[in-house]
């Protein structure tokens, strides 16, 4: 196997994205997704029974369609690479146990990996060139994290996280109460632009001095979100108008929504690159594609004189073009591989990039 | 001559490896516990193979278990088998799991008339279905409380667990085998026949018999009806 580009294929199946992508070193071949986000629609949410069950039925066709789109067969692939968490459960075991049954049938080393350093690995594709030492942001459904990135490979820690709900989850149950339907990020991103986003001033999640302390003295949660109270304030706001019998102003609620979780969002983990000397900031995860927060963010980074770098949308979301990026990366840094008898972690953390055999 | 991979995980992971001719079994080997299918199941296929020196794509083919059974284990097995046939270029039969206890029900010395077999469904429920005397699927599977099953001989670990409630429904559970969870090797001996009777076997989906748990919560039935008289 050529070390220095190998080609790597990954699948991913922590929520409901079944991924298969192939990359050779940093060159992206194939990257094909199936989704079973139609099925989930009328839930309002991710259903993971329902996701465990599609990422069964896709897994076959999805490899098979990668392997065409990169026009070749398994002898060519050097190595695996599989989403172990975090993740739902249920999903999760299935992409592993079919990574597993791959690895054996075809005699490729076997890589367990992050699904969250996936997200910031898939910064090395298509020629972008990283610093040895950045910062990442990762809004989507299922998660809120600031990451230092020291090593790819070797090193990576949280700086802040979500206490409660997810970004993304909280666009979800806001679209709900305004019956914008599911998934709420889009359709919230597209009724604000109608919308005053000073109309309303709901909270910023643990922005309180107490919470937050100094760059000296930092407090518990100077790095961490919460929407769960911002959930709750938008809830009561449109019981307010329901109450007086008023028509809800959906647009302006939506925009002052928005405008309170991409303001926390943005100048906490801003803040938080500053304070650690990171000249830059990697944004991934399917909220990526929110178009106010990558205008605040973008904003915000450049006062403070850092370099931003957003993936293509389609490496925002979950997908198998990421997991085999950071496979690649720990094959040509010389990984050991995490062998097969591994268990998926639904809730693995950023410091175990790839599980250890 | 070529040999059969058999896997099952409805119950717990097992696996086999069985000579296509003569039906016997070479070796298998079943877990001894049930949550472990992701952990255990790809090492035990490759220890089997190696053991045996069994190269995949000289498989005569997988036989695989398709439930029912507690889903997520399940799956597992399924998506492991159909794995395996898309490298090694082999077809995959996908065989009922009861069917593996019903085959060992008709190794007694004494095999009643009609009999159910009965396995862990979890949620005070069993996954069963009757059996004739030659071992052919009478009725289900089906999904039920033990109290509901048709008074006839029970046999296998669902009989175990719902013991006293089978009894007073007129059940007759039997407890020579209360251990009885579906096993890879058995699982083919039912295979082989159908392959031999020339039954198309080439459905691998999974027998769920239930729906995901999943109810459509009120708020997004209310927006739903909005929608629809809107």
């Amino acid at each position: 196997m050529s070390t220095k580009e190998p080609v790597v294929l990954g699948i991913e199946s922590s929520c409901d994205e079944t991924g298969v992508g192939i990359v050779r070193g940093t060159q992206l071949l194939a990257n094909a997704v199936s989704s079973s986000m139609d099925e989930h629609v009328r839930f309002g949410g991710v259903i993971p029974e329902i996701a465990a069950r599609a990422h069964l039925e896709a897994f076959v066709p999805t490899l098979q369609q990668a392997l065409d789109t990169a026009k070749l067969t398994l002898d060519d692939i050097d190595a695996i690479a599989v989403t172990s968490g975090p993740g739902l459960a249920g999903a999760l075991m299935v992409g592993v146990s079919a990574a597993k049954a791959l690895a054996l049938a075809t005699g490729k080393p076997l890589y367990g990996i992050n699904h969250l350093v996936a997200h910031v690995g898939v910064g090395v594709l298509e020629g972008t060139v990283l610093p040895p030492t950045f910062g990442a942001l990762l809004v989507s459904g299922g998660h809120t994290e600031i990451l230092k990135v020291t090593s790819l490979t070797k090193d990576v820690q949280l700086l802040g996280s979500t206490i409660d709900d997810a970004a993304g989850e909280a666009y979800d149950k806001v679209a709900r109460l305004l019956g914008l339907g599911y998934p709420g990020g889009p359709a919230i991103d597209k009724a604000a632009k109608d919308g005053d986003r000073k109309a309303f001033r709901f909270p910023r999640g643990l922005s309180l001095p107490k919470f937050v302390g100094s760059a000296e003295n930092p407090g518990k949660h100077r790095n961490n979100f919460s929407f769960s109270g911002l959930k709750t304030a938008v809830a009561r706001c449109v019981e307010h108008f329901e109450a007086a019998g008023e028509p809800i102003p959906v647009a302006d609620i939506a925009a002052s929504f928005q405008e309170a979780v991409v303001d926390v969002i943005t100048s906490k983990a801003v803040r938080a690159m500053v304070e650690n000397n990171l000249t830059t900031v990697l944004l991934g995860g399917g909220v990526a594609a929110n178009t106010r927060l990558r205008e605040l963010l973008a904003a915000r980074c450049a006062s403070a004189g850092i370099a931003l770098v957003v993936p293509p949308f389609s490496l925002c979301t979950d997908n198998g073009g990421m997991v085999a990026a950071l496979g690649a990366q720990l094959v040509a840094d010389g990984a050991k591989p995490s062998g097969l008898e591994f268990a998926t972690d639904s809730s693995q953390p950023v410091t175990q990039i790839v599980l250890t055999h | 001559m070529p040999n059969y991979l058999s896997i099952d995980t409805s119950a717990h992971a097992s696996v086999a490896l069985i000579d296509a001719d003569t039906g016997a079994v070479i070796a298998a080997h079943t877990s001894p516990k049930g949550n472990d299918q992701t952990e255990t199941l790809a090492g035990y296929v490759r220890d089997l193979m190696a053991d045996h020196g069994q190269q995949g794509p000289e498989l005569a083919g997988v036989i695989v278990g398709v439930g029912p059974g507690p889903f997520t284990g399940l799956r597992v097995g399924l998506v492991a088998a159909r794995t395996f046939g898309f490298v090694w270029q082999v077809p995959v039969h996908g065989v009922m799991s009861l069917h593996a206890l019903a085959e060992r029900v008709l190794e007694l010395d004494e095999i009643p008339e009609e009999f159910i077999v009965a396995s862990d469904a979890r949620r005070k429920e069993v996954y069963w279905a009757t059996y004739n005397r030659q071992g052919a699927l009478t009725d289900g599977p089906h999904v039920a409380a033990a109290a509901t099953l048709p008074a006839l001989p029970v046999y296998g670990v669902g009989a175990g667990i719902y013991e006293e409630a089978l009894r007073e429904a007129g059940a007759a559970p039997q407890p020579e085998s209360f251990a009885w969870i579906a096993e890879s090797a058995y699982l083919a001996k039912h295979g082989l026949k159908d392959l031999a009777a020339g039954k198309d076997l080439s459905n691998t989906a999974p027998q769920y018999l239930r729906e995901s748990d999943a109810q459509v919560p009120a708020f997004m039935k209310q927006a739903q009806a909005k929608e629809a008289t809107a």
